[in-house]
């Protein structure tokens, strides 16, 4: 029998027993509640990511409106601590990690030319725990005591003898996301081993998929410590053990030591899917070819291993060994090779390439700038003497929001202009969405460059109040935080008018596009790749 | 294969998914209600649990109860639903890859799990304990929080006496725990032969072993709950007798977690068995509760290498 003979009679298969493969989403709320449909999964995860986002989103703007002004104005000191703690855990693991996720979910089986996920009800339940973990988190703030208000690093004895009694249900909270992680993170890397489309080796994988797959098997490395490390924190606090206490002959400093084994991976785990993002846009809109595209896979691994080694540079000024101070040090400066040759690699994709300015390209140029920025001033608190005068100032709370901000936020965004077709069917408003970068662009810089200044002047983080010599570049960062967070209220405007409607999308919108899921119709269907595409 | 040059009509949908012969597609499980079952059961006991630490008085630490129940149920009826899947055919072995790949990056989270403990450990002697006597640059540190302080391990005084109290005694490896090693390590052999009787066919010897296994673990675990209550009531070892304390249970706390939970699994295979489930070709189910009994044998050699006898 022909394949073609096969493809057409409706001779019984065991896939017809489940009789669902060609159905569309079922009716009503149960759709979203019983899915497994990775295209459902991923819409879940991407608004929850969102609404995320706008509560992360508006602690930051209750922190920028505090320091408007020197003094203390709006709210208590005890209150400001529990919103920078807040902002800092719902923008981490609510709004950046799930958004990731969520673009995980939706592209990457499409990438690989696979049905789903290789265990889509697992895949549900990763994204169902979520907003349990995070209703209970933001329920601490209404507790006796208030929320948690340690900093979202939580250090011991911060977070143990002197937390406030709400700390019970941060941890549990943090388990939640935690188990949602590892599941999440399993599904994908059995998704990218097992459920490529014949002919796609490794080396032909789209670099979405190579960053996903190594950030998944971070993933899976590092939130079991920090599973670890909150139930030591619960263990101290209400049982008696003395693991960050030297009375009893532990060590704050092992809190700090597993929380950034943990730690630093971790914003690998927020930023090397962003890497993904941008090796897809950049090659679309230069129409080339990605410029080294083997070396980004294997710079893309070292930085991950890299980051096994390097945890202790947030902890320079703690009293570690001089060896140690040195060790991470150089190890922490190595890193700036691999992600040297990333933008290098971006850089040359787009030489001669014949470029066009489409929202998707504005932000993925924003993000190489802009996060290229925030490589340098990283590599500059690598320096561990000059550490010692940085070690948490602004400088510090400059460097890593250009990396999450301009970095992370802008490459999802990115990514979002970048597949809304796909995923609705329609063209975005190109004009509003121009609009949208310009805004955010000059509102991210705006919010996030004076802090460097203040920082190396010495203002420290985490305090609502400040000397006057920071007010003038304070007032600025919280006009540029204003203007960035409203901004972001016309993405979703943007969003739901392109859902709505707008310009039909062909298959592939964009000229300079490449792989498989540009090669579906737009709006993808249901089910895509029933049978896997053969991949030359 | 049928796979091949569908490239074209896969892409506008419907009609690709028809294949016949020797390959067939990869099972989508349509909706399922148990992942938002495990979440909600998930949060109760989370909840409940917070509430009972809290607010031992409290009604709602109830809660925990409900949810642990819940999601006991939960696994009975989504394991049902998978073992009625694979009974009924629809996995292929490309689903088999995708059990095997699930399960063993789980127990690579397992065992990431068991590092941060004993990395916290190996911390703990090597460097935190050495510094609080004045080892390296620290004799300040030593002078001014405990000058009477000397470091030892394991640590019987702790340098904050008012506020722990160091164990008396600690465990001799030499007795409960030796016996324990050879429990384990004998289980894993007899996992061993009950696998090959599997794949032999020999139904008889498969569940004798299996059933041997059950109770070696059993027996683990009864030695080690003696230990415990020999470490309460006689040794004065306890959570809060320091940091020795600390590692200890922490460590072979959630190592006993383990042995529970794999018991249980091996429990459910033994019925599975019993039931007339499993072939000689086709047993994920039994090889994975395998993989995780393995797994929590090699945890304990660690243990016992560097908790009872370093
Ligand atoms: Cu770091």
């Amino acid at each position: 029998m022909s394949d073609i003979a096969q493809s057409t009679s409706q001779s019984p298969s065991k896939s017809d027993q489940s009789g669902h493969d060609h159905h569309g989403p079922a009716k009503g709320i149960t759709r979203w509640i019983y899915t497994t449909n990775h295209k459902d999964i991923g819409t879940l995860y991407l608004w929850f990511s969102f609404i995320m986002f706008l509560t992360g989103g508006c602690m930051a703007l209750v922190i920028r409106s505090e320091l408007f002004q020197p003094g203390l104005q709006l709210v208590q000191p005890e209150f400001f601590n529990q919103m920078t703690t807040m902002h800092g855990l719902i923008m981490v693991f609510g709004a950046v990690m799930p958004a990731f996720v969520g673009l995980a979910n939706w592209m990457i089986p499409m990438m690989v030319g696979a049905p789903d996920m290789a265990l889509p009800r697992m895949n549900n339940l990763s994204f169902w725990i979520l907003p349990f973990a995070f209703a209970m988190l933001l329920s601490t703030l209404l507790m006796e005591g208030g929320g948690p208000n340690f900093g979202w690093t939580f250090y011991a004895p911060l977070s143990t003898t002197y937390a406030p009694p709400s700390v019970t249900f941060f941890i549990f909270s943090v388990h939640m996301m935690g188990i949602s992680s590892i599941m999440g993170a399993i599904n994908v890397i059995a998704t990218i081993l097992n459920m490529r489309a014949p002919g796609m080796t490794l080396m032909k994988m789209p670099l979405f998929v190579w960053t996903w797959l190594i950030t998944a098997f971070l993933l899976i490395a590092v939130m079991p410590v920090l599973a670890g490390v909150i139930t030591m924190m619960l263990m101290d606090i209400h049982f008696g053990t003395s693991f960050f206490d030297a009375g009893g002959g532990g060590d704050p400093v092992l809190f700090q030591h597993l929380f950034w084994f943990f730690g630093h991976p971790e914003v690998y785990i927020m930023i090397l899917p962003a890497f993904g993002i941008i090796s897809h846009i950049v090659p679309a809109f230069s129409r080339k070819r990605l410029f080294g595209y083997a070396s980004m896979v294997y710079a893309t691994a070292s930085i991950a291993l890299l980051s096994f080694i390097v945890w202790a540079h947030h902890m320079f000024t703690v009293g570690l060994p001089l060896a140690g101070e040195l060790f991470f040090m150089y190890s922490t400066m190595l890193i700036a090779v691999p992600t040297g040759v990333k933008v290098f690699n971006w850089v040359s994709t787009m030489f001669r390439g014949a470029m066009t300015f489409e929202t998707p390209m504005l932000f993925a140029i924003g993000f190489i700038v802009l996060f290229t920025i925030g490589g340098f001033s990283g590599l500059m608190l690598a320096i561990s003497p000059a550490d010692f005068q940085y070690h948490d100032t602004y400088f510090v709370v400059a460097h890593f929001h250009y990396v999450l901000v301009p970095g992370a936020v802008f490459s999802i965004i990115a990514g979002a202009y970048y597949w809304l077709p796909k995923w609705t069917g329609h063209m975005y408003d190109e004009c509003l969405g121009k609009w949208h970068f310009w805004l955010s662009m000059i509102g991210v810089n705006l919010t996030f460059f004076p802090m460097h200044f203040i920082g190396l002047a010495g203002m420290p983080r985490r305090i609502p109040d400040y000397a006057l010599q920071f007010a003038d570049f304070n007032m600025i960062a919280s006009i540029g935080g204003f203007l960035f967070g409203f901004s972001q209220l016309l993405f979703l405007y943007i969003v739901i008018k392109c859902i709505r409607g707008g310009k039909q999308a062909e298959a592939n919108p964009w000229e300079g596009a490449e792989g498989l899921e540009w090669e579906v119709p737009s709006p993808a269907p249901y089910h895509t790749f029933s049978t896997p595409p053969e991949v030359k | 294969m049928a796979t091949v040059s569908h490239s074209s009509d896969a892409h506008d949908s419907h009609d690709a998914n028809h294949n016949s012969g020797d390959h067939q597609s990869y099972y989508v499980p349509h909706q399922s209600h148990w992942p938002i079952v495990a979440a909600s059961g998930l949060f109760l006991l989370m909840f409940g649990t917070g509430q009972m630490i809290n607010h031992p008085d409290s009604p709602l630490r109830w809660l925990s109860v409900v949810g642990a129940l819940i999601i006991i149920w939960m696994f009975f009826g989504w394991f049902r639903n998978v073992i009625e899947e694979s009974m009924g055919g629809l996995y292929d072995e490309q689903m088999d890859r995708s059990f095997r790949w699930g399960m063993g990056w789980f127990i690579f989270s397992e065992v990431m799990f068991f590092a941060a403990f004993f990395g916290a450990l190996f911390y703990v002697r090597q460097l935190a304990v050495p510094w609080l006597a004045g080892d390296g640059s620290n004799a300040m540190t030593h002078e001014l929080l405990w000058p009477d302080f000397v470091a030892q391990w394991p640590l019987m005084t702790p340098p904050d006496t008012s506020a722990y109290s160091g164990p008396q005694q600690i465990i001799d490896p030499w007795h409960l725990p030796l016996i324990n090693t050879v429990l384990l390590v004998t289980s894993s052999v007899t996992l061993t032969f009950a696998h090959h009787a599997l794949r032999a066919n020999k139904r008889g010897a498969l569940a004798s072993w299996l059933a041997l296994t059950l109770l070696l673990g059993a027996a683990f675990l009864v030695i080690q709950a003696e230990e415990y209550v020999e470490a309460y009531t006689k040794l004065g070892l306890t959570l809060e007798s320091g940091i020795y304390g600390g590692t200890f249970f922490i460590l072979t706390g959630f190592h006993g977690l383990h042995v529970t939970m794999g018991s249980i699994i091996l429990l459910v295979m033994l019925l599975r068995i019993l039931k007339g489930h499993f072939t000689p070709q086709q047993h994920f189910g039994f090889e994975a509760a395998a993989w995780y009994w393995h797994f929590v044998d090699v945890v304990w050699l660690g243990l016992f290498l560097f908790v009872y006898v370093f």
